[in-house]
């Protein structure tokens, strides 16, 4: 190997210190006194209070995005999942004419830009009387989420050896027997990281949980924590303590399964 | 295999049970994502204002499009729009590579490192937008009261009133969030990269900044072309960001042309007019997502099966 250098450690220190001290900041703002957030700010702890927290929950019943979130995030994975594996394995592991623009199809859709789509998506949504409802959301999410699986699972299902299907199929199992009986259990690894996926994509959502909701009642966490300030002040504290609570989720999923996710996202962009 | 008979039964077979697969999201997908956007197309050929609903949804051929290239906002979050994406992009892949690289050299801490550079990467937009704006809040927040410590600043400065001020924060809460992501794309591209060839240039006598001209960048270009597509597509069609970090403002100095596009849908409920802003949105990503396509697809579809 060539001789260690001392650089790349500086950059990867340096690296660390800049993605974690704004959650650094945002931790210790959370659990700091309203008035003394604007005071002379300090680095280091010092009268730490759970203030905004009490209130996040009282006050506000932060309860309600957050179980708006989880249904509608819930949903959107499950039923992309579900769907979007049948497809992807057709796109991965069959023949058949027209499967490149199909592929291609589905890659062009996954890149439209969401607010291309949000006049008609609101025009049918107030015709069916979806707005402000939970359905209301999962059936725009799908627009994106689709996609995103599809495209997640045939690059899974590909890296899986071709042999072990052909096996099975040879022994007098049916195409549908041997996905469901071989590719699948060997795929769960890669199905369980787009459902990840799939779940932190609807999860962050903006642009159409805000364009298609009314009140707190069907908010999600990001539309909720947006619309917090005021008309004259801007709560601070408490939008730091829902920032906290909306990032802990999607944190632990992360770190739980970062070698997998770092897997999905690179060899769906760069080797196919 | 275009051309060839399907003779065999099998093989159509194959490809009747393939269609079955592929029906119900290839169904979905039509229904959620073209027949909307056809329907943009549509209704931006109309005049249809909400607030306005007697005077009926009268067809204007392409008014409101003559009407969005003579609107001056239009232009102006045109402008937002294109300098965003140039710069943060831009910084994002010189970073970007510079952590790739040092990631690839790295042989210790590399798991800490993932995990540090996909935090940002994975928390919403909406929150990390919020937790940049708190930062430069205030002419005593962390980021006024440090930059006057240090003696930048003369004098702590308010950020969101100078329109040219209100973009750092913007700028820098993208690169904070999705170089990441590019620093991940492009060290998956460095560790394809066959290290003979850098052992056989250095018997040649390269220095380390000829075998990174002359080895890396070439050999690198696919993965930095694809990181390059695709942040653009994203940056594109930044709102979430915007919305939550300045709201557009001051004034409409940073408005991008997707929060112009759901102005004019959502506030002001013009679906005519907003219907042919999206439209345009959707042509200029189009032209940029074909690129993508054209670079990707090929290298996608003509792998093994």
């Amino acid at each position: 190997m060539r001789p260690r250098s001392w650089w790349p450690g500086i950059v990867l220190a340096l690296l660390v210190g800049a993605s974690a001290f704004p959650f650094y900041w945002a931790i210790l703002s959370s659990f700091t006194p309203e008035a003394r957030l604007f005071q002379a700010p300090s680095l280091l702890p010092s009268q730490l209070v759970l203030d905004h927290y009490r209130a996040l929950f009282s006050e506000r019943n932060f309860w309600l995005p957050i179980r708006n979130s989880l249904i509608v995030a819930g949903s959107t994975t499950v039923f992309c999942v579900a769907l979007g594996a049948l497809c992807a394995y057709a796109l991965a592991r069959l023949e058949f004419r027209g499967k490149a623009l199909l592929l291609g199809s589905i890659l062009a859709v996954g890149m439209f830009p969401q607010i291309s789509v949000v006049s008609p998506l609101y025009l049918l949504l107030r015709e069916l009387r979806l707005i402000n409802t939970y359905p209301g959301l999962v059936l725009p999410y799908l627009t994106f989420a689709m996609p995103l699986t599809v495209w997640l699972l045939v690059g899974f299902f590909r890296q899986l050896p071709g042999e072990l299907e052909e096996a099975a199929m040879v022994d007098g199992a049916s195409r549908l027997r041997a996905f469901w009986e071989v590719i699948v259990p060997l795929a769960v690894p890669g199905i369980a990281t787009t459902a990840i996926l799939t779940f932190v994509y609807s999860w962050n959502e903006f642009l159409f949980a805000l364009s298609f909701t009314l009140g707190p009642e069907r908010q999600t966490v990001p539309v909720a924590i947006a619309l917090f300030r005021g008309q004259y002040q801007v709560p601070w504290g408490q939008i730091l303590a829902a920032a906290v609570v909306a990032t802990l989720p999607v944190t632990l999923l992360v770190l739980a399964f970062q070698r997998r996710i770092v897997q999905g996202l690179t060899a769906g962009a760069v080797k196919g | 295999m275009p051309g060839a008979d399907p003779t065999s039964s099998i093989e159509r077979q194959e490809a009747r049970i393939a269609w079955a697969l592929v029906l119900p999201a290839v169904l979905t997908i039509l229904l959620v994502a073209l027949f909307p956007l056809a329907w943009t197309v549509w209704e931006s050929f109309h005049l249809h204002d909400l607030r306005m609903p007697w005077l009926g949804k009268p067809f204007v051929g392409i008014d409101n499009y003559v009407e969005a290239f003579g609107d001056p906002r239009f232009w102006a979050a045109l402008g937002h729009t294109a300098f965003f994406a140039v710069t943060s992009v831009g910084l994002e892949l010189i970073i970007g590579l510079w952590l790739a690289l040092a990631l690839n050299r790295a042989f210790r801490g590399r798991g800490l490192v993932r995990a540090a550079v996909l935090v940002p990467w994975a928390i919403p937009t909406v929150v990390s937008a919020l937790l940049w704006r708190f930062m430069f809040e205030g002419q005593s927040g962390i980021v006024n009261s440090l930059l006057v410590d240090l003696r930048v600043l003369r004098e702590p400065l308010v950020w969101f009133i100078h329109p040219a001020a209100a973009w750092v924060p913007v700028i820098l809460a993208d690169v904070w969030k999705t170089t990441p992501f590019v620093a991940l794309l492009l060290l998956a591209g460095l560790q394809n990269i066959d290290a003979s060839l850098y052992e056989a240039a250095r018997i040649d006598g390269a220095s380390a900044w000829r075998q990174f001209r002359h080895v890396t960048l070439p050999l690198l270009k696919p993965a930095i072309l694809v990181a390059l597509i695709f942040r653009t597509l994203d940056a594109f069609r930044v709102f979430d960001l915007i919305y939550a970090l300045t709201g557009g403002g001051p004034g409409t100095s940073t408005e991008p042309i997707a929060l112009y596009t759901f102005n004019a849908l959502l506030q002001n409920l013009q679906f005519g007019y907003g219907s042919a802003l999206s439209v345009i949105v959707f042509a200029i990503t189009f032209c940029l997502a074909l690129l993508y396509i054209r670079f990707l697809g090929a290298e996608l579809t003509g792998a093994r099966r």
